[in-house]
């Protein structure tokens, strides 16, 4: 186990205390590597029409789900056991929040890995996975970046990922706007772009579940919830 | 500030005055300090637009010791404030100099402005027997009378003359008792002696003593150190409902308690008023460093 004075978390009185933080945000951590790895298998076996890699993602999504019990749960002994307060107690508290955001993005993961499984039994000729991989590689960078953040406690690098959740936003309208071009020239397209465009969706949740991590960051760094605000007061906070 | 003028400051200024062996002390005490306490500089919000205390640049001395660093603070009308900070910070001190109970050390001087209602506490003309009277104080250990539980209540409005008749004090009596939640639990036995009740009873019963007098603030030095947890939310229950009527101040080492029990929180550091804001925002997402590193426990 990682004890390092040097973080936040760290210099408590109680080392023990010390522990179950960095417990915590290390068994956090951990979860989201592996939603990570989900999400990237899931986009791969997707483009490569790999249906070998799509079945081994959709199974992994067991353990992203205990993990997600065994942090809720470790969480709540913390306040149990220590009633954490400011910055402790707001560690807790978006560990608890960030777990379900986790979670939901590994559900995400799922259903990308389904369609994986679809398409390829189907065996068509792929169309629509330029953006995919386009996207998929922006929700995954932003993924990376937000377990980064938390990691760091970064609300300068938190606050970029919130912007580039409206970029993904743009390129998910245009790739549907492409798509439904297709389905347009040719009726026999419709089912097939349709999974295209599911797996689109998923992507973009993914990104909105990466930039709630990244609010949560900004939570924990200075104490301001900036959910459901614009982003100029993102802005003033992590500039303060 | 027009107060600081009338005010002798008495901190050593290291340009002016000879570095003394004394000034060299603080000078070494500034640099430990160096998470920037910058004296008589307090965060957040320690002024109020209705205050019931006013108190400028207050500096306590235990003869050389310099106990209580220049500290403003409004207390406002029907608030309950928490005093929190390790120990030796000065939040007892400077709660004594509320009701003048420093008075009675030798060694003790309190200097600055603080000013009830306006009017001067520490005036040389200032009755202190009628200041106590305005101003009820509840102690860590709960301390009554070797009397009945009756008389212990009736104490301070006797010497106070406050009740005339019979019937008068038993109605005083029973309100206070009724206001501490102890009614139930003590009217059929009110000649019994108080010192025979439990820990719980007979802080609840210093408190109907307290109160019986009609107090406008109560002050409370830890009042549930020496109490079990039922006992403890018994008079933080207590707090809640006095805090309609009264302006309480109360100094706690339990920071749960002052979350739970006060409206705005002061963070006191050797000697100085370092944070004082919402509660709430104190245990959430205090300003200074200092505060955050001891309600999280990182002070060593």
């Amino acid at each position: 186990m990682s004890n390092k004075k040097d973080d936040v978390y760290g210099d408590h009185i109680s080392a023990k205390f010390n522990d179950e933080l960095m417990e915590l945000k290390t068994q956090f951590l951990n979860m989201g590597g592996l939603v990570e790895s989900q999400v990237e298998h899931a986009i791969q076996a997707l483009v490569d029409n790999d249906g070998q890699l799509a079945e081994q993602t959709r199974l992994k999504d067991k353990a992203v789900d205990k993990m997600e019990m065994d942090l809720d749960e470790e969480a709540i002994l913390v306040i149990a056991r220590r009633q954490p307060t400011a910055r402790d107690l707001r560690l807790v508290i978006s560990v608890i929040k960030m777990v379900a955001d986790l979670e939901r993005m590994g559900d995400e993961a799922k259903k990308i890995a389904k369609m994986a499984i679809k398409l390829s039994e189907e065996g068509l000729a792929p169309r629509g996975y330029i953006e995919i991989r386009h996207i998929g590689k922006h929700v995954l960078s932003m993924l990376h970046d937000a377990l980064d953040a938390f990691a760091r406690l970064d609300s300068d690098q938190a606050l970029r990922i919130m912007k580039e959740d409206k970029q993904v936003d743009e390129e998910y309208q245009a790739a549907a706007r492409a798509l439904l071009t297709f389905m347009m020239e040719d009726a026999r397209n419709i089912s097939r772009c349709m999974m295209v465009m599911w797996v689109l969706r998923a992507l973009e949740r993914i990104g909105d579940h990466a930039c709630n991590i990244a609010e949560h960051v900004i939570f924990m760094a200075k104490g301001e919830d900036v959910r459901h605000s614009p982003m100029e007061e993102a802005e003033r906070v992590v500039g303060r | 500030m027009s107060i600081n003028e009338k005010i002798p400051n008495v901190a050593t200024k290291p340009d002016e005055a000879p570095m003394t062996k004394q000034a060299a002390a603080l000078a070494v005490e500034a640099k430990r300090e160096d998470i920037a306490v910058e004296e008589g500089k307090t965060v957040g919000l320690p002024y109020s637009d209705n205050p019931k205390f006013k108190l400028r640049n207050v500096e306590v001395f235990y003869g050389e010791e310099r106990a209580i660093k220049n500290i403003s603070l409004d207390i406002a009308r029907n608030e309950v404030i928490s005093f929190i900070g390790p120990s030796g910070c000065g939040k007892s001190t400077f709660l004594r100099c509320l009701n003048r109970m420093n008075d009675s050390i030798d060694i003790c001087q309190v200097k600055g402005q603080l000013l009830l209602d306006d009017v001067d506490i520490y005036h040389s003309k200032r009755d202190v027997v009628e200041l106590r009277a305005r101003i009820g104080m509840v102690f860590q250990k709960p301390n009554p009378f070797p009397k009945s539980i009756y008389d212990n209540v009736a104490y301070g409005p006797r010497i106070h003359g406050l009740a005339n008749r019979k019937s008068d004090l038993d109605e005083i009596v029973e309100n206070s008792l009724r206001k501490a939640g102890l009614w139930n639990e003590v009217k059929d036995r009110l000649d019994a002696t108080a010192t025979g009740m439990s820990g719980g009873q007979q802080q609840r019963l210093c408190i109907a003593r307290a109160i019986a007098v009609s107090p406008e603030v109560i002050l409370m030095d830890e009042p549930c150190s020496a109490l079990d947890p039922i006992a403890t939310a018994k008079v933080e229950e207590l707090i809640a409902e006095m805090s309609e009527s009264y302006t309480i101040v109360i100094v706690t080492h339990s920071m749960q308690q002052a979350a739970r029990v006060s409206h705005r929180t002061a963070y006191f550091h050797l000697g100085h008023l370092v944070e004082v804001n919402e509660t709430d925002k104190v245990f959430t997402s205090p300003e200074h460093e200092l505060t955050e590193s001891y309600i999280t426990g990182r002070f060593g």
